[in-house]
C-alpha cells in the first residue's frame, strides 16, 4: 500500500480511522443543483462519495462533470469507472482528465449490462474489463504509462479501488478475484451491501488467511431498507444480492409505518458489527434515493461526530 | 456452423411485394442444419407466401430452389438458369451466401430471407447456442475450452462478475454463466493456475475491430 496519502479517503485509512464513504447518484438530466443538494447533505458525515457511472446503465449526467461539481462543494469524490461504454482509449482519455479536475479516488467497475437499462438496443463495448482497468489506472500511477508504454507527462495519482462481492457465486472463487484485484493495483474495496452477515464473515476470514486485507482496506457495503417490499425486490430482482429470510421476516413483522426504521436499526446492527471485524477498515453506504437519512446512520453509529 | 433465423413473413413480404416473378434460393449446409434454409424451409415458405398474397390478391410466381452450398460459386453456378428466369432472389442463406449470390449475379436484386445470428453448435435437437465470435485469436486454451469473449454477457478475461449466481448469469436466468462453466472445467482439468492468473487485455486487431478481414493462402491462389 502506498504510504503517502493519494486522497483525503486514503489518510483517513493510512490513519487507521474507521472510513465512511457514501453514494450519490447523477441525475437524469444537466441540473447541477440536484448533485449539490444531494451531497450537501453529505457534508462533515463522509470522508468521501462515490459518485456513479450511468448505474444500472441509465443515461445520467457524467460522473466525471458529477465529480467535479462535489468538488467546487468541497466534498472529495470517489469516481466511479465502468468498462461497459468507453474502450481503452476514452477510458485512459477520461481519466487523465479527471485527474486534471481534481479527482484523486476512482473505482473501477465492469458495470451493469445494459439489458438492464432504459437502452438496451445500445452496443456494449467491453474492450478491457474492470481489472484490467485496475492494472491501467496502476501502471500510469506508478510507472507513469499508458497502455501503448508511452510515458505521460504528469501520471494521473489515483488511489484505486473496486467492488467485491462476497455473495456472488461461486463462492469459493470470490476471494481469488478479489486477490486477482488486488494483484492487479487495487488500493481498497467496496463490498456489495451485506445482509448475510455469515457469508461476509466467512469472506473476510478467507481473505485475512490470504493475507489480503493487509494488502488493500476494504469497505462493508450497507444499504438500508425503506420497506418489506423493498427488501424482497432485493432478494428476488437485484443480480448478486443475497437477502437472508431473517432480514425479509424482520422487515414484514413491523408496521408499515415502522418499517423504515427498523431498516436502519439492521443497518445500526450491520455497522457494529463490521466495526468488529478484523480486515474491515470502514463502510460504504449505498442509501439509494435516501441520502438524507445518512447523517442519521453516521451520527447513530458513533461515527464522524 | 452458422446459425440463423428465418426473418417474419411479413417483413418478407414488404421486401417482395414489387416483383411478380420470384426464386427462393435454399443452402443445404449449415442454415439446412438449423432448420431455416434448407428444401424444407424453401418449400414451406414458397407455400406460405403464396397463400399470404393470394389472401391479399396480389400475384407472384415463385420458383424453389436450393444448392449445396450459397457461400461458394461453384455450387451457386447451378441456378444461374433460375435467377435468370426471375427478376429477384430470395436468399435463405447466411449473410455470406447472400453476398456470395449478390456478387455473382451482379444485376439481379438478391434480398436476405434469415437473419444470421452467431456461430454455434446444436447442444441438443432444437437447441443452438452460439460459442464462437471469430475473434481471430483463440484463446480456448487458457479457459478450459469455453470461451468468455462469447459467453460471458461482458467479455471478462478475468471474471466472473458480482452478477454470478448459481450458476447463471445476471442478464438472464435461462443463459448460463460462462466463467462458471469455465471455473468448473478448469477445476476438473487440474489447471487452478488458470484461475488465478491475471489474463492482459485483449489485442482486437485481429477481430471484426481491424476492419473487414481477408484470408489470403499464396499457396492456392491461381
Ligand atoms: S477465443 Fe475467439 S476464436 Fe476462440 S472461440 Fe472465442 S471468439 Fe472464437
Ligand atoms: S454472470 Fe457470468 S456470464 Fe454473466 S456477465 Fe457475469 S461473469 Fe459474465
Amino acid at each position: 500500500m502506498n504510504a503517502l496519502p493519494l486522497s483525503r479517503l486514503h489518510s483517513v485509512l493510512l490513519k487507521g480511522e474507521f472510513a465512511v464513504t457514501a453514494e450519490c447518484g447523477p441525475p437524469r438530466g444537466a441540473n447541477e443543483e440536484v448533485v449539490k443538494q444531494k451531497a450537501q447533505l453529505l457534508k462533515g458525515y463522509v470522508d468521501a462519495v462515490n459518485v456513479t457511472d450511468n448505474q444500472t446503465a441509465i443515461v445520467r449526467m457524467s460522473s466525471i462533470a458529477a465529480s467535479a461539481l462535489l468538488l467546487q462543494i468541497g466534498l472529495e469524490p470517489v469516481m466511479q469507472m465502468v468498462v461497459r461504454d468507453r474502450n481503452r482509449i476514452a477510458l485512459q482519455s477520461d481519466l487523465l482528465g479527471a485527474y486534471a479536475l481534481g479527482m484523486r479516488n476512482i473505482l473501477c467497475l465492469s458495470g451493469d449490462h445494459q439489458a438492464f437499462g432504459s437502452q438496451p438496443d445500445a452496443l456494449n463495448v467491453f474492450d478491457i474489463d474492470s481489472t484490467h482497468l485496475i492494472h491501467t489506472v496502476k501502471t500510469m500511477r506508478d510507472e507513469g504509462k499508458d497502455m501503448s508504454g508511452y510515458a505521460l507527462d504528469k501520471p494521473p495519482r489515483m488511489f484505486i479501488g473496486a467492488a467485491a462481492n462476497p455473495f456472488a457465486d461461486p463462492f469459493e472463487y470470490r476471494v481469488v478475484r478479489l486477490a486477482k484485484k488486488i494483484d492487479a493495483g487495487v488500493d481498497f474495496i467496496q463490498t456489495q451491501c451485506i445482509y448475510n452477515m455469515d457469508r461476509f464473515k466467512k469472506w473476510i476470514h478467507l481473505a485475512r488467511e490470504e493475507g489480503l486485507t493487509e494488502k488493500a482496506y476494504i469497505l462493508g457495503g450497507i444499504t438500508p431498507l425503506k420497506s418489506s417490499g423493498m427488501a424482497r425486490y432485493m432478494k428476488n430482482k437485484v443480480a448478486g444480492m443475497d437477502v437472508p429470510d431473517e432480514i425479509i421476516k424482520r422487515m414484514d413483522n413491523v408496521e408499515k409505518k415502522k418499517a423504515a426504521d427498523e431498516g436502519i436499526k439492521i443497518c445500526l446492527e450491520t455497522i457494529e458489527e463490521l466495526k468488529e471485524i478484523n480486515g474491515v477498515s470502514g463502510i460504504h453506504i449505498m442509501a439509494i434515493e435516501w441520502e438524507e437519512k445518512v447523517p442519521e446512520i453516521v451520527k447513530n453509529a458513533g461515527l464522524k461526530n | 456452423m452458422i446459425v440463423g433465423e428465418q426473418k417474419p413473413v411479413r417483413e418478407i413480404i414488404d421486401t417482395i411485394i414489387r416483383y411478380k416473378k420470384l426464386l427462393i434460393l435454399g443452402c443445404g449446409t449449415c442454415v439446412k442444419t438449423c432448420f431455416v434454409g434448407g428444401e424444407d424451409e424453401v418449400a414451406a415458405l414458397a407455400s406460405a407466401l403464396r397463400l399470404a398474397l393470394k389472401q391479399e390478391d396480389r400475384k407472384i410466381e415463385i420458383e424453389e430452389q436450393t444448392v449445396e452450398r450459397q457461400c461458394e460459386n461453384e455450387f451457386i453456378q447451378e441456378a444461374a438458369n433460375a435467377v435468370a428466369r426471375n427478376e429477384a432472389v430470395l436468399s435463405l442463406a447466411c449473410g455470406a451466401g447472400v453476398q456470395a449470390l449478390a456478387k455473382r449475379f451482379g444485376d439481379t436484386p438478391v434480398l436476405p430471407g434469415v437473419n444470421t445470428t452467431f456461430i454455434g453448435i446444436q447442444q441438443k435437437p432444437g437447441l443452438f447456442t452460439e460459442e464462437c465470435q471469430g475473434c481471430g485469436n483463440c484463446v480456448l486454451a487458457v479457459f478450459g475450452g469455453i470461451c468468455p469473449i462469447t459467453r460471458c454477457s461482458k467479455k471478462l478475461l478475468n471474471g466472473p462478475c458480482g452478477g454470478s449466481q448459481k450458476g447463471r448469469c445476471e442478464i438472464n436466468p435461462e443463459t448460463e454463466c460462462a466463467w462458471q462453466l469455465i471455473i468448473d472445467r478448469l477445476t476438473l482439468l487440474g489447471q487452478h493456475k488458470n484461475l488465478r492468473a491475471y489474463i492482459p487485455p485483449k489485442n482486437w486487431q485481429p477481430s471484426i475491430s481491424g476492419g473487414p478481414r481477408k484470408y489470403i493462402r499464396e499457396d492456392h491462389i491461381i
